[in-house]
């Protein structure tokens, strides 16, 4: 009976937001913040939900009081995304979370019908007055893997399981691949796309197809950890995504690229608790604690070690730019000129794989 | 000793309308212990998943945007399934459908018109109808049982949607995303209550549940389907073609589901997108049996889904309560709705192993 107390104060917000409508619902949230997350995924897929909980979970922790929170997981984007969200608008939350790409449209309209609630969206591009977008720069930690597998791989093929052709996801791929090919020129990656960003079944089938196909080491950008498993079943190294995935296969975990979102979770709930917040567009890397690397498994010999630190150092101090010209596509054709460095635009709308991927990229 | 279930051959009227209401205080009882368990309390719990999804104008309206697609789709199977044809495929021919649709829509993007979504509820219907078509020639010609080709037929409208938000019909503004352009005014359901979802789809969902209803009990052609359901070997004397309402019954559901799927896309979503639909046309198979395979039963078991749905969401808005256990309170619910409706049709008899060899009865396997 834990939860009874917590419980009774939310049902009294209910019962108040609910038959009286979103009038009372801010009167509640003026005194006590109300924040509410919208999750594309099961909090338990170990992943990319899982981290966001995680980030609530702190946020719940450091506010205290001040702060209640609330979320609601497995949102299919379709039909149902604008209802939950209106729900939490209606049901007094003065700050809501939508997490995932999908949810982007519904967030838009659901905060033209609640003005005075502010809107957070995640990996989108569209803003509005009360609509902030995040994202985290993945590429960063994508460009340090690269090195680490660039000084592991013996078959010098690298499998890659990617979930969309998005450009997030290929401007990882297209990170990991420069980071592989400048300490060893002679690898190339492979890529399998499973159209989804959480199919345990896709994802194993995808790891068993690379290593067939000779990979010894799988970099994955889909959220369930069944391509570290079958890394370590089969005896490979791999490199787990969006959270610490070492449990799932240490042997093979090299270490994984984890999204924490607990910073800016906080920072966007003080901001709203001091009248400060305002719509942006946000995109932390390592140097802002969003992106981050586990440590690196054991078994990393020293030297690969310290390239791996280096790298991570200079990406912080701005020294290494993952995109860092001359900078070729798969054509030749020169992308990004010597001596340049690619934008925060031409990133956010990368369609090309650079040399070195294999395969043509899905258009 | 044995159980035994034997239809009953008079079914009393209190019977008929009492069992939906003890299916309904069963759960609320189950529900109650349930959430108990949880650590919740379950008297605000049970309320906020059964009473707070009618409460305001817009969790009404949004019964009536979750309802609407299954009560249209559930509406053309029931037809089927009355008729002994088993469509399990109503998300793929609604897939086709929303596919269909959102190709008028994107061909004529930014044009104006009214003739626009006119044009987009036939080419709907018309999609649905086309990939229903398949397991209706299948079957009629070739006896391919019609639950395989179109449950099948599914995955494959899925793979067509995904090639086209990913290829030809993305987003040219969209940084790559696998989505279509948001639809233009001209082709979006417009609004009818200012502040809501609510869209003209409600009310072709209502006049199709209706009008199926007038076609099954006041028309030779729903008469049809009955017999050629109940008593095949009557309908063929009769001179009723089995192919025929094999052909009829997939098309009209496969045209209905069409136009759930086009009105999705045109209402509530707006877009092309990789996930269309929650399951809807696996969800209407459910709602098509809670409704007694009856038009007016339809509507009622579709407002019942969507009532658990929301109540679901709102429970895990409020109560924090786990997205499983909105599953489990849900599973429960429809255990007991249609447990109940087997009682009504069939007795439960105990009887020892001799007396069922002396005296044999008419009797059904325990289904």
């Amino acid at each position: 009976m834990l939860n009874r107390r917590q419980f009774g104060l939310s049902v009294a917000g209910t019962a108040a937001a609910l038959g009286v409508g979103p009038m009372v619902g801010r009167a509640i949230a003026a005194d006590k913040l109300k924040v509410g997350f919208v999750y594309v995924g099961p909090v338990s897929d170990h992943g990319y939900s899982y981290q966001h909980d995680l980030g609530r979970k702190h946020v719940a922790e450091h506010f205290g009081d001040r702060v209640e929170t609330t979320y609601v997981e497995n949102v299919a984007e379709g039909p149902d995304t604008e209802r939950v969200i209106n729900q939490l608008a209606a049901g007094g939350c003065g700050l809501i979370f939508t997490t995932s790409f999908g949810f982007m449209n519904p967030t838009l309209k659901v905060a033209q019908r609640f003005p005075k609630v502010k809107f957070e969206h995640a990996t989108g591009y569209k803003r509005a007055a009360n609509v902030a977008t995040y994202s985290g720069r993945f590429y960063e930690g994508r460009t340090v893997c690269g090195l680490i597998a660039g000084k592991l791989t013996k078959s010098n093929i690298i499998g890659y399981i990617g979930s969309f052709p998005i450009p997030e996801v290929v401007s990882g791929i297209n990170a990991f691949t420069l980071a592989l090919r400048s300490v060893n020129p002679q690898a190339q990656v492979r890529v399998v796309w499973v159209n989804s960003w959480y199919d345990p079944g896709k994802e194993a089938a995808a790891a068993k197809a690379l290593i067939d196909q000779g990979a010894d080491i799988l970099s994955q950008h889909t959220d369930s950890p069944a391509p570290i498993q079958e890394a370590e079943a089969r005896g490979i190294y791999a490199f787990g995504q969006s959270s610490d995935m070492s449990r799932f296969g240490p042997k093979a975990h090299l270490t994984s690229i984890v999204d924490d979102w607990t910073p800016y979770y906080i920072q966007r709930v003080q901001a709203v608790l001091d009248g400060t917040w305002k719509s942006e567009d946000y995109w932390g890397g390592l140097a802002t604690g969003t992106v981050i690397l586990p440590p690196f498994n054991p078994s990393i010999p020293e030297d690969v070690r310290a390239l791996a630190t280096k790298a991570v150092e200079d990406i912080k101090s701005g020294a290494l730019h993952p995109f860092t010209g001359p900078i070729k596509d798969q054509s030749g054709k020169v992308v990004v000129a010597e001596g340049k460095t690619a934008t925060d635009p031409e990133i956010l709308s990368m369609a090309y794989y650079v040399e070195g991927v294999q395969g043509t990229l899905p258009k | 000793m044995s159980l035994k279930f034997e239809p009953r051959r008079e079914i009393p009227a209190w019977l008929v309308y009492g069992t939906p209401l003890l299916a309904v205080a069963l759960t609320i009882l189950s529900g109650y212990f349930l959430f108990m368990i949880l650590g919740l309390n379950p008297g605000a719990t049970l309320y906020i998943f059964l009473v707070s999804p009618l409460e305001t104008q817009f969790g009404l309206a949004e019964l009536a945007v979750k309802a609407g697609p299954l009560i249209l789709i559930a509406t053309g199977l029931a037809i089927g399934f009355r008729a002994n044809v088993w469509n399990i495929g109503a998300e793929g021919q609604l897939t086709m459908g929303a596919i269909f649709g959102a190709g008028i829509a994107l061909a004529f993007w930014g044009e104006e018109g009214f003739w626009i979504l006119p044009l987009m509820f036939v080419a709907g219907a018309l999609g649905g109808m086309m990939w229903a078509a398949i397991p209706a020639f299948l079957k009629t010609r070739f006896e391919v049982s019609e639950i395989l080709t179109s449950l099948m037929l599914t995955y494959v409208a899925t793979l067509v949607l995904s090639i086209l938000v990913h290829g030809p019909w993305r987003d040219p503004e969209g940084f790559n995303f696998p989505q279509s352009r948001l639809f233009t005014e001209a082709a979006i359901l417009p609004v009818i209550l200012e502040g809501t979802r609510l869209h003209a789809g409600a009310f072709v969902s209502l006049f199709a549940a209706v009008a199926a209803w007038v076609l099954l009990t006041h028309t030779v052609t729903g008469f049809q389907v009955k017999v050629v359901g109940q008593a095949p070997m009557a309908a063929r004397f009769a001179g009723f073609s089995q192919k025929g309402t094999v052909w009829f019954s997939l098309l009209l559901a496969g045209a209905l589901a069409g136009l759930a799927g086009m009105i999705e896309v045109a209402g509530p979503i707006g877009q092309l997108t990789p996930q269309l639909t929650p399951g809807y046309g696996f969800t209407a198979i459910i709602v098509a049996f809670l409704g007694r395979l009856n038009p007016l039963g339809i509507i009622l078991a579709g407002l019942v889904m969507a009532i658990s749905y929301i109540g679901g969401e709102n429970a895990q808005v409020y109560a924090q309560l786990p997205q499983a256990a909105t599953g489990v309170f849900q599973g429960m619910l429809l255990f007991y709705l249609l447990a109940s409706d087997f009682l009504v049709r069939y007795r439960v008899r105990f009887q020892s192993t001799k007396a069922r060899d002396a005296k044999p009865r008419p009797e059904v396997a325990a289904a």
